[in-house]
């Protein structure tokens, strides 16, 4: 067999051989200067338990250091800057407590233990001819004995058994949350939303937005759904951005006069795969993704200029109420986030 | 002394009573194993592991996995009062108000790191090495999927905390998720019990991070030790070193010492690392709002390649039957990784078959000697980087103030030209060193003493080559391309499987055809005739030489080791 041609079947003669060939091939063993001096060896004796006893110092400091140091002190170390003391002063005496220990074993074997090298044979990993024969034989002689080869009907119900009772363990993962429904289309945005700054909850007139200007906003209600959600879903995708440019600016929107005076609002959650955008370049109206640097035109429809993006960012239509506060004229007309299978069109 | 040794025999009887573990225990202690710097990569990943899991453990007992929001009232100043996920504020609490624990969670981010980056750099040193050849290609599978375990590991490790950076990374995960045709959605609903971000990640995560996935590394890397115990390491050729034996030296004392020793040496510069240098400090980024996040957002390094493949990818979307199919995530977050992975995993195989090879190895390649693999290597290391590069694209960008445009279109074309290009530039080089290889032992070492010899020829001085030299360089395999396979038997048959047998035939041209052989019996004899004659006839000008100018050095004739001072 061919598995069993690279490396021979050797009797304890040969195999003495082997390592003796092996041996004398070996390049001749140069002594340490610590095998032949005892001065040398006395001095590597002395590092490798200062070392040691160095480890065991610095256990003590640590736990000195432990109770001594207030947890909220900060010191500055030149080339570190202001740093917490109790964290560099405990750092650096449990590194060197444990540090040392390995040092030390390392130089003591290095300077001191018996460094020969040795030489020990492989041995073919495979089994003989007749071990393997032999299994083979054994595991047929053992299964005609349970008939499971002989016995179909048992064979193949019992096979259909083991196919389908993992089911019941994939089954029971369905209550780990609800299904997708028409949930990810919706937003907390209605007809008369009204838009609210984030984070200070004030609402905005438009006199609020100077040209060139970017506030991060959210409907009226959503400080009040999330307490009662007790989650963060629905300003995941609530958040918006306003911005105001001059009307003549704006090369195109998403719908007619989905503006107020040339400000517009825009999702502010990325088409790509949703991180929230708010780098935003006066100048061109352009919006820039931190996570994968899509870019948007927000004055041309917010469309994809560069990037993974595939999506354009879409546009929530505003107005100003009687009041004359920003509200939403509508909601989103399009889902906001990232792309999902069920997404198709809109 | 006698005390140790007689507490020592007692145990071990009383142990071999019940275990009969004498024998193992004799042969344990005193197997060999040989020697590299090379060999400790693979120790420095499992003693980061085991640091890992200690100063896991630590954190365990003070953070608490729950997304209730409650206000942060701990002593970090600027976030007093702000509301926050439990996750987060304990976090806090850990980096502040525990003595000690800030240096535990920072030795644990770093172990992971290290953990991590010692397994890329093994796996990097197991592949040019070719130590995944038969008979281990079972456990070069095992270090794949625990590199794997450690990526998925890290990444659910660091959205823990609840701040603004991880949850970035778990929105970008979920956006992944969103993505994939049919089940995306609902996928994502399952995993986050509702929409993003919900209340139950993190306590389902928690459960992933410190019970499932170290749980499966922690049986991987059982498997993988016992693998390499039992069927003993790999060597590099060298003088007396064979495929059928070991030469080093003995677990104990010497490895106990040195691998020991080295174990408390990672875990020490991972802990002063970790008292000296800040890592993940979360308390700058603050808690996790879907709604916010900081410019020049950078995962942990080993998700570079990810991130970088999601920004380079062009913004590829179909829509069929109203159905959403987004290549832009796709490609980058699903394709390419599960391509990679799968090639990863399968490369022995793949070897295996272009090349014919079906015998044991374990003596080491040298990269150089097996061109083809190693310009593979380096052709998706190449391929890595470009990803990587990708992913720091912000920070290069602003960093030497460059259009952010413009480097990631150059990477999108350079991600194509450039790992051909560094696959033909390696096998140049590794082509290359053959023939050098092969002129020193032919010619043998240049001198760079050049000489004038009497009757006015000027030669190069050889020096002969060392004999551990000479017996590394004679490993080399002497490998052939398989037989082109005619396509049809003597009496005209179609030889069954003819178009494989061809393509393995032209493979295992790719992998071997260019290869310089070794030299011959003849020619190595009759080069060290020429070598010996020309020291002979060197001799006397060279010993003159020394003695006009005694500082020189180098020569053939200078022999440091007869030379006494």
């Amino acid at each position: 067999m061919s598995t069993h041609d690279n490396l021979p079947a050797t009797t304890a003669g040969d195999e003495a051989a082997a390592i003796e060939a092996a041996a004398a091939a070996l390049p001749a063993h140069k002594p340490r200067r610590t095998d032949v001096d005892p001065k040398a060896a006395r001095r590597a004796e002395r590092q490798v338990s200062l070392m040691f006893l160095g480890s065991a110092v610095m256990t003590v400091l640590f736990v000195v250091a432990f109770v001594a140091i207030p947890v909220d002190e900060s010191v500055y170390i030149w080339g570190f800057g202001t740093v917490n003391a109790s964290n560099i002063a405990l750092g650096v005496t449990f590194g060197l407590a444990i540090f040392l220990i390995g040092a030390g074993a390392i130089h003591w074997s290095k300077k001191l233990m018996n460094e020969k090298e040795e030489i020990q044979l492989r041995h073919s990993l495979a089994s003989t001819d007749e071990d393997r024969e032999a299994a083979v034989e054994a595991f047929d002689d053992y299964s005609a004995d349970s008939g499971f080869a002989q016995r179909p009907i048992i064979r193949r119900s019992l096979l259909t058994a083991m196919a389908l009772f993992p089911i019941p363990l994939i089954v029971m993962l369905r209550d780990l949350g609800p299904l997708p429904e028409e949930i990810l289309r919706e937003t907390l945005w209605k007809p008369g939303s009204r838009i609210i700054t984030d984070p200070t909850g004030r609402p905005v007139r438009p006199s609020d937005l100077a040209i060139g200007g970017l506030i991060s906003a959210m409907p009226a209600d959503l400080p009040l759904v999330q307490e009662e959600e007790g989650n963060l879903n629905a300003r995941a995708k609530a958040a918006i951005i306003l911005v105001r440019m001059e009307p003549q600016e704006i090369v195109s929107q998403q719908g007619d006069n989905w503006d107020y005076g040339g400000i517009l609002a825009f999702s502010k959650i990325c088409t790509h795969v949703g991180c929230p955008i708010a780098l935003y370049e006066q100048r061109t109206h352009h919006l820039l993704c931190p996570c994968h640097q899509s870019t948007f035109d927000l004055a041309d429809s917010g469309n994809v200029v560069f990037g993974p993006a595939a999506r354009r960012l879409p546009q929530l239509p505003i107005t100003i109420d009687p009041e004359g506060f920003l509200v939403a004229t509508d909601g989103f007309a399009e889902p906001v986030g990232p792309s999902f299978w069920e997404r198709g069109d809109a | 002394m006698s005390a140790t040794v007689n507490t020592a025999g007692k145990t071990v009887r009383w142990v071999d009573d019940r275990l009969a573990s004498s024998n193992f225990l004799k042969r344990s202690m005193g197997k060999v194993f040989p020697e590299h710097w090379s060999f400790m990569l693979g120790e420095i990943a499992l003693y980061s592991f085991i640091v890992v899991l200690l100063s896991g453990v630590y954190l365990t007992l003070f953070f608490k996995p729950s997304m209730i929001e409650i206000a942060y009232n701990g002593s970090y100043v600027p976030l007093k009062g702000v509301e926050m996920s439990e996750a987060y504020a304990s976090t806090l609490d850990i980096s502040f108000d525990i003595r000690g624990g800030l240096l535990m969670r920072q030795v644990h981010h770093w172990s992971a790191l290290f953990f991590i980056a010692a397994i890329s750099v093994h796996l990097c040193r197991v592949f040019f090495t070719g130590a995944f050849r038969k008979p281990r290609e079972m456990n070069w599978v095992i270090g794949v999927g625990l590199l794997t375990l450690a990526l998925l590991a890290g990444f659910a490790g660091y959205s823990l905390p609840d701040d603004l950076l991880s949850g970035t990374g778990l929105r970008i995960a979920q956006g992944i998720m969103l993505s994939i045709p049919l089940v995306g959605t609902y996928l994502s609903f399952f995993v986050f019990g509702g929409e993003f971000p919900g209340t139950d990640f993190i306590s389902r995560l928690y459960a992933v991070h410190i019970l499932l996935v170290p749980g499966l590394i922690l049986a991987l890397l059982t498997a993988h030790l016992i693998m390499v115990w039992y069927q003993k390491h790999t060597q590099f050729p060298g003088p007396g070193r064979t495929n059928e034996n070991v030469v080093g030296y003995r677990l104990m004392p010497i490895y106990m010492a040195k691998a020991g020793g080295f174990f408390f040496v990672v875990f020490g510069v991972i802990t002063l690392i970790s008292g000296l240098v800040t890592i993940n400090p979360i308390w700058l980024y603050g808690p996790y709002t879907p709604d916010q996040v900081t410019a020049g957002s950078q995962p942990d390094w080993y998700i570079g390649w990810l991130e970088g493949a999601l920004r380079m990818m062009p913004n590829v979307e179909w829509v069929i039957f109203g159905y959403t199919i987004s290549w832009n995530i796709l490609v980058p977050a699903a394709i390419v990784p599960g391509i990679v992975f799968t090639v990863l995993g399968l490369y022995p195989w793949i070897e295996q078959w272009a090349t014919g090879d079906k015998s044991e190895h374990h003596l080491l390649d040298r990269p150089r000697n097996a061109p083809v693999r190693t310009s593979l290597g380096a052709m998706a290391l190449s391929f890595y980087i470009l990803l990587w590069i990708g992913g720091g694209n912000d920070l290069i960008a602003s960093f030497f103030d460059l259009s952010i445009n413009a480097i990631t279109w150059f990477l999108r074309i350079a991600i194509f030209v450039v790992p051909p290009l560094v696959f033909i530039a390696t096998k140049r080089i590794c082509l290359g060193l053959q023939r050098r290889d092969r002129d020193k032992l032919l010619h043998g070492m240049e001198t760079g003493n050049i000489l004038r010899l009497p009757h006015g020829e000027f030669i190069e001085i050889h020096a002969p080559i060392s004999d551990e030299e000479k017996a590394v360089l004679m490993s080399k395999p002497d490998r052939m391309p398989l037989p082109a396979s005619e396509g049809v038997d003597e009496n005209g048959v179609r030889a069954p499987r003819a178009r494989l047998n061809r393509l393995r035939a032209r493979l295992s041209n790719f992998y071997y055809a260019d290869n310089i052989p070794l030299p011959t019996r003849e020619e190595l004899e009759a080069a060290e005739a020429h070598l010996r004659h020309e020291v002979e006839e060197a001799a006397p000008v060279m010993e003159e030489d020394r003695r006009l100018v005694p500082a020189r050095d180098g020569a053939v004739l200078h022999d440091p080791l007869n030379d006494e001072h």
